[in-house]
């Protein structure tokens, strides 16, 4: 930098208009001698109300920190420093400022700017693109947060539509195509759901008797159908709370939320299979079948291992097949 | 091309000109009917796809359905923060227009990965400008002649428009102003964002 010759504008002083003065800082506050305001930009005059000429200045603004009156003679102090201030007309709106000194203590002149708080400035003073100055980059910040609420909602909309896609492939993957109950994996989600909230369950194995041979004479597709008019019975016999899943071609599984008296259970199973064990009309043909029942109880106070509740009801479902099948046994609480 | 300018076009082939268009227009193009997510970028060749798709189901030129996507961006309620972003640029028609040349650095404040051409206006005479539009998508000069329109309605201006060197890379608008005061316009105010 070339540092000869007299520094440029030092020492000496320039006198601006008040229209200029409001063109370069809409938002100043000129302060006499006396502590009086002498002049208030435009915009400093919407937000605060007329009438501010010949006011005090501790009247008109109120100084956040440090929280003391606004005088003169603390405002000539506090040169050079940032401000939190706000204006007695708008107490819960935090304005930012700078004051300096006006030459042979003639006064102080103070600028202001809303900040943070330009969008409610600009919402409650209904300030427009002229209040600001050209500079002033508060229209480019407006447009910025007006920019970013427009890609933000758009980005909540894609957000929302993955999300939705998400759960809906999420609901496929846990579900069995063909009897829109749960499958094995849905299954296991629903067991390790139920031994987290901590409250008693059963786990009932139901074992579809002489399906294979229905499946053998009639066709896959009377089976198929046997399967999804099976799982509508099953479903239908359980509270909302309760869970449906197929885990094998004829093997189903039903878990009983907060239920575990062995007697209750008994009577749900028989009813299952009495109503099971009506004729079925598949394809135009009656088809007879019944079901094996083994359950096994979580009563806790901690849950039983699903892994091994669902071993326990296997085996109770075992010693129904054995004592002649169209029976419930309940395992013995392990 | 980014999926801005893709969703525009879907939602205004849908909204000027139904879904049973759009339909047909995405399923010509080989386009899945759910069509473009706004914040995601796609292949240019998708885009040309629609518009030829489009233009032979409307038996309309492309750029004529360019130009009123356009005017539908600004004019449609459905996109009105578009509105209130453009008049941004200025408090009347002719700060609106020094305000293009800041319209991809605008842009990219927003959203950093969609690139607009550079834009500058010269004036060539008493109340005639040039809008030069470089390096551009062949279907941008369009969209944005559809735009100025519209913006000069919305400012209550009355101008004439036209595209010069289409298919060159020279691309430019002449904008005659013929009446500063045609109209009213329709109101700004900076307040009234909209919700987000």
């Amino acid at each position: 930098m070339n540092m000869a010759g007299p520094p440029v504008g030092q020492g000496r002083v320039i006198g601006l208009s008040g229209s200029a003065l409001d063109r370069l800082m809409p938002m100043h506050l000129w302060i006499g001698a006396s502590g009086l305001v002498v002049r208030a930009g435009p915009t400093l005059a919407r937000m605060a109300g007329d009438g501010l000429c010949g006011q005090p200045l501790e009247r008109v603004i109120a100084l956040r920190h440090p929280a003391r009156a606004a005088t003169l003679d603390l405002m000539l102090r506090l040169q050079g420093t940032p401000l939190k201030l706000n204006l007695t007309a708008a107490p819960d709106m935090p304005l930012k400022g700078m004051v300096v000194a006006l030459p042979a203590g003639s006064g102080a002149f103070l600028n202001l700017s809303p900040g943070l708080s330009l969008v409610e400035a600009v919402n409650r003073f209904d300030l427009t693109l002229q209040d600001f100055a050209a500079t002033d980059l508060a229209v480019e910040l407006l447009w910025l947060v007006e920019a970013k609420s427009a890609v933000t909602t758009e980005l909540k909309r894609l957000a929302n539509r993955l999300n939705g896609a998400r759960a809906s492939a999420e609901a496929r993957a846990a579900t069995d195509t063909l009897t829109n109950v749960a499958n094995r994996r849905g299954l296991e989600a629903m067991l390790t759901r139920q031994a987290a909230s901590g409250r008693p369950f059963a786990v009932m194995q139901v074992d579809l008797d002489h399906f294979k041979a229905i499946n053998d004479t009639h066709g896959h597709a009377a089976g198929d159908a046997l399967l999804q008019e099976a799982a509508a019975i099953l479903r239908g016999q359980c509270r909302r709370r309760d869970g449906v899943g197929r885990i094998g071609g004829d093997e189903f599984v039903l878990v009983f939320d907060d239920l575990v008296d062995p007697r209750v259970l008994h009577r749900i199973g028989q009813r299952l299979i009495e109503r099971l064990e009506q004729p079925i009309e598949v394809n135009g043909q009656t088809c007879r079948i019944s079901a094996s029942i083994g359950v096994a109880l979580s009563t806790g106070p901690a849950p039983t291992d699903p892994v091994r509740l669902l071993h326990e009801a296997d085996r109770a479902l075992y010693e129904s097949k054995r004592a002649g099948r169209g029976r419930v046994t309940i395992a013995a609480p392990g | 091309m980014h999926g801005l300018i893709n969703r525009a076009l879907q939602d205004f082939l849908r909204d000027a000109h139904g879904r049973e268009a759009w339909a047909a227009i995405a399923g010509a193009a080989d386009v899945d009917v759910r069509g473009f997510e706004a914040m995601l970028t796609y292949p240019d060749a998708l885009t040309e796809a629609v518009l030829d798709a489009a233009s032979a189901h409307l038996h309309t030129p492309r750029a004529m359905i360019l130009e009123d996507l356009g005017t539908y961006l600004v004019s449609d309620p459905s996109m009105e923060a578009l509105r209130r972003l453009l008049r941004f640029g200025g408090a009347n028609f002719m700060e609106f227009l020094y305000s293009l040349d800041h319209l991809p650095d605008r842009a990219r404040l927003a959203v950093p990965d969609l690139d607009l051409p550079d834009l500058t206006l010269t004036e060539d005479g008493r109340q005639s400008y040039t809008l030069h539009c470089r390096d551009a998508w062949a279907g941008f000069c369009p969209i944005l002649q559809g735009i100025l329109r519209a913006m000069a309605d919305d400012y209550g201006v009355l101008v004439m428009l036209d595209i010069t060197g289409l298919e060159g890379p020279r691309t430019a608008i002449r904008i005659r102003l013929l009446d500063m005061r045609f109209a009213r316009g329709r109101d700004f105010s900076l307040k009234g964002a909209a919700a987000p």
